[in-house]
């Protein structure tokens, strides 16, 4: 039989810290020991005062990701670290596209492309305009192909994922106010 | 103490002070002036060991928390004092010793322009420790030095850097008031015991017909030696000890089967692969413990008692975790223990300890002729200190005799770099012993090669006048590579040989008294002559120059795969 924990998939880790300096690169430096790059990354203020979100995708075995989860979470402003697959989430990655004014018109109207794509328009002047779409990664990605192969990208960004459990979880306010229940008292007076 | 304006240097001091720091070890240097002209008021209260080198320094500290259990704490400067201790903050983290290191900083209004000793010492040190702060401002000291000593001496103990900036130590703190730090809200340092794993390993420890257990540091650090043999002779579990799990047990106690891993007993490295229930109790599955992780102990089923998450499951995956401190978790689990007996499983280890014997033991240590050999001297320091000194070793050959050839009987008696296998730990380690035990008898196996590495510190202990006896087992080779050179390398001794200084000449110069035998007739005399007072001693003993540390499990390979005098031990 085959051992699932050593196939490699996509992992979602959502890491809630402090927001203490160098704090990315304490949690960086872990994936680079164990070898592992990060396909994205976001980081951002969360909904609790003082307490930012990173969100990584890293393409990886089951095994591996639970010791690297624990490394995470191992740190002293780390809160709590967890990780997900695709199935548990919903995500979304937002792209924009920088085109040529000239070329868009070549298709025919705007409204095509705004239709057909299911874009939203953010900047229109003489030389380009930005398009940009929400949607998962294979989305924004066939969007980018199919633009690349009729009239051209001109720029191209992508953001990392932002990601949001499905299952009712545990909210991270209610965990640190039982946090010191969990915790045994030591006795290290010296 | 009621609050006043006090220099952001002298607020650390009243700040380390109101953590119980009464000794410290470092070094000067112009990043951190402003604090060791704030210390100078307080040499009365404190019992400051200048160094001679950071790295020295560090070891030191090492060896102080080590034998004291107390945070070890070791103020240096910036930049290359800063980088020099590095070695000893990554030592400190893999064998989990509490450590708070203070490291000078250029002010603020220099950080990130290349100043004169100016180095990223947040950035160098965030992977090494388990925290790493830097100090901008004089009103964080209090903070930070109550946050970092509870960091570093809480739930799996390890150092912690602050980096103090030049500002932050001459600037002015308005109210100053020492703090106390108890929680933190992003640490959990120890779990409360879960129940339900406790009766799941209590039940099969009780079903179990040749358990064994693997005893770590962890028993040390969590002071539950008691706690312990209470715990195997209640199920009458016999017991094998990693490297830094040596002494926890006495080396009379009944269960005490011997040393695991690569220099190990042979008896525990075989019954590793023949138990049914494996119990490992404060210790990490290290490499050189299990060797290949793919043949190791697979009949077993497998308890793991440990204090960090991050462990269980890292190496070995456990079957029963048992997270927490092993002073509360293990007599929960002697509590629902049944009394019992395995007479014929213990018996059975008796063969293995005989080959052992016969074999390796006997050669070693009561040899007829030639050169002196290493493991003859440490059994017979051994002897001569009853048993009870304080043995501190450096790394290599030096070491793994010393710990298969040491008899202690008491706990923390034994002091060595494990995790990071640091040459050069062995003097300055053995001085912060010394000073964190006055009233034992440290003695330190070093050597010839890590000797010179921190040879320096020799001043040191001339100025302290600090009673280390020094054993340096002198072979005129780095013997532990030359030993993997003869047996895996066709014998080619690259860069291995070694042209050796008159170590009685150098310890003469320090004032420090000296002898040195080449003979076997005359090393009891010099031995009783070093251990005669409390006065630094060094004794240089030329051993054999070819001799090799067995039984060996080459790296890699199953821990049945034990080799002695080049063939594999069959039995």
């Amino acid at each position: 039989m085959k051992d699932s924990t050593l196939e490699k998939r996509l992992y979602t880790v959502t890491v809630f810290s402090e927001n203490t300096p160098g704090l990315l690169n304490q949690i960086t430096i872990i994936f680079t020991r164990r070898q592992l790059n990060i396909e994205t990354l976001s980081v951002s203020p969360s909904a609790l005062k003082g307490i930012h979100k990173f969100t990584i995708t890293v393409e990886t075995t089951r095994d591996i990701i639970e010791k690297v989860v624990k490394q995470i979470d191992k740190r002293i402003d780390v809160l709590k670290a967890y990780y997900n697959v695709d199935e548990e989430l919903v995500s979304q990655e937002i792209a924009l596209y920088k085109l040529s004014t000239e070329k868009v018109m070549e298709m025919g109207s705007v409204e095509s492309l705004i239709r057909r794509y299911n874009v939203r328009i953010l900047e229109i002047n003489s030389s380009c305009i930005v398009v940009e779409k929400t949607g998962l990664y294979e989305d924004t990605q066939n969007l980018f192909d199919e633009l690349s192969q009729t009239i051209g990208v001109l720029q191209f960004i992508r953001s990392g994922r932002v990601a949001i459990t499905k299952g009712k979880v545990e909210r991270l306010s209610d965990m640190l106010a039982s946090r010191a229940a969990m915790i045994e008292d030591e006795d290290i007076e010296n | 103490m009621k609050t006043t304006q006090l220099s952001g240097a002298h607020a650390f001091i009243h700040s380390i002070m109101h953590e119980g720091t009464d000794t410290i070890f470092g070094y000067p240097g112009g990043a951190i002036i402003p604090v060791f002209d704030a210390l100078y008021d307080y040499f009365d209260k404190i019992h400051y060991v200048l160094g001679r080198h950071e790295q020295g320094s560090i070891h030191a500290a090492q060896g102080y928390a080590r034998i004291s259990g107390k945070v070890g704490v070791c103020i240096v400067t910036s930049g290359p004092a800063a980088t020099n201790v590095i070695t000893g903050i990554g030592d400190a983290m893999l064998d989990s010793t509490p450590l708070v290191v203070i490291t000078g900083q250029v002010g603020t209004n220099l950080l990130g322009t290349d100043a004169f000793q100016e180095i990223d010492v947040v950035g160098i040190t965030q992977p090494i420790t388990k925290w790493s702060y830097q100090i901008r401002r004089p009103e964080e000291i209090a903070w930070a030095v109550a946050r970092a000593f509870y960091i570093a001496r809480s739930g799996r103990k390890g150092p912690v850097v602050l980096d103090f900036t030049k500002n932050a130590q001459t600037g002015l703190v308005k109210h100053y008031q020492p703090e106390k730090c108890t929680f933190i809200r992003s640490y959990v340092p120890v779990l409360k015991p879960n129940i339900q794993k406790i009766e799941e390993a209590a039940q099969l420890i009780n079903q179990a017909k040749k358990p064994f257990a693997l005893i770590g540091q962890g028993v040390a650090l969590g002071n539950a030696e008691e706690e312990l043999q209470e715990f195997l002779t209640k199920a009458d579990i016999p017991a094998g000890w990693t490297l830094l799990g040596e002494s926890v047990m006495p080396s009379d106690f009944p269960l005490n089967k011997g040393m695991l891993g690569m220099h190990g007993n042979i008896a525990p490295n075989l019954k590793t692969n023949e138990c049914d229930v494996l119990i490992a109790i404060g210790m990490r599955f290290d490499d050189r413990v299990t060797g290949d992780l793919s043949t190791y102990a697979k009949q077993a089923k497998v308890i793991h008692f440990d204090i960090d998450a991050a462990e269980i499951g890292k190496n070995i995956p456990a079957d029963v975790p048992i997270l927490g401190n092993v002073k509360t978790t293990l007599p929960l689990v002697t509590k629902l223990l049944n009394k019992n007996t395995h007479t014929e499983w213990i018996a059975s280890f008796e063969e293995a300890e005989q080959k052992e014997k016969e074999l390796v033991i006997d050669y070693e240590i009561h040899p007829k002729n030639g050169a002196i050999k290493m493991g003859e001297t440490i059994a017979k320091i051994s002897e001569a200190t009853r048993h009870e000194a304080v043995v501190v070793t450096d790394v290599g050959q030096n070491q793994m005799m010393a710990a298969r050839y040491s008899k202690f009987t008491q706990p923390k008696s034994f002091i060595t770099s494990g995790g990071l296998g640091t040459m050069g730990f062995g003097v300055p380690a053995a001085i912060g012993a010394k000073i964190g035990a006055p009233d034992r008898t440290v003695v330190l196996f070093v050597g010839d090669g890590g000797f010179q590495m921190t040879m320096q510190e020799l001043g040191t202990i001339m100025q302290e006048k600090i009673g280390v006896k020094i054993v340096i087992l002198n072979n005129n080779y780095l013997g532990m590579v030359r030993q993997w050179q003869e047996l895996f390398h066709a014998k080619r001794y690259s860069s291995t040989p070694m042209q050796n200084p008159d170590f009685v000449a150098i310890a003469k110069a320090y004032g420090i008294k000296s002898e040195r035998v080449s003979e076997r007739s005359k090393l009891d005399t010099a031995i009783d002559t070093m251990l005669a007072n409390d006065e630094p001693y060094l004794l240089v003993v030329d051993v054999e120059e070819s001799g090799l540390v067995y039984p060996m499990i080459p790296a890699g390979t199953c821990v049945t795969n034990i080799i002695v005098n080049g063939e594999k031990i069959k039995l």
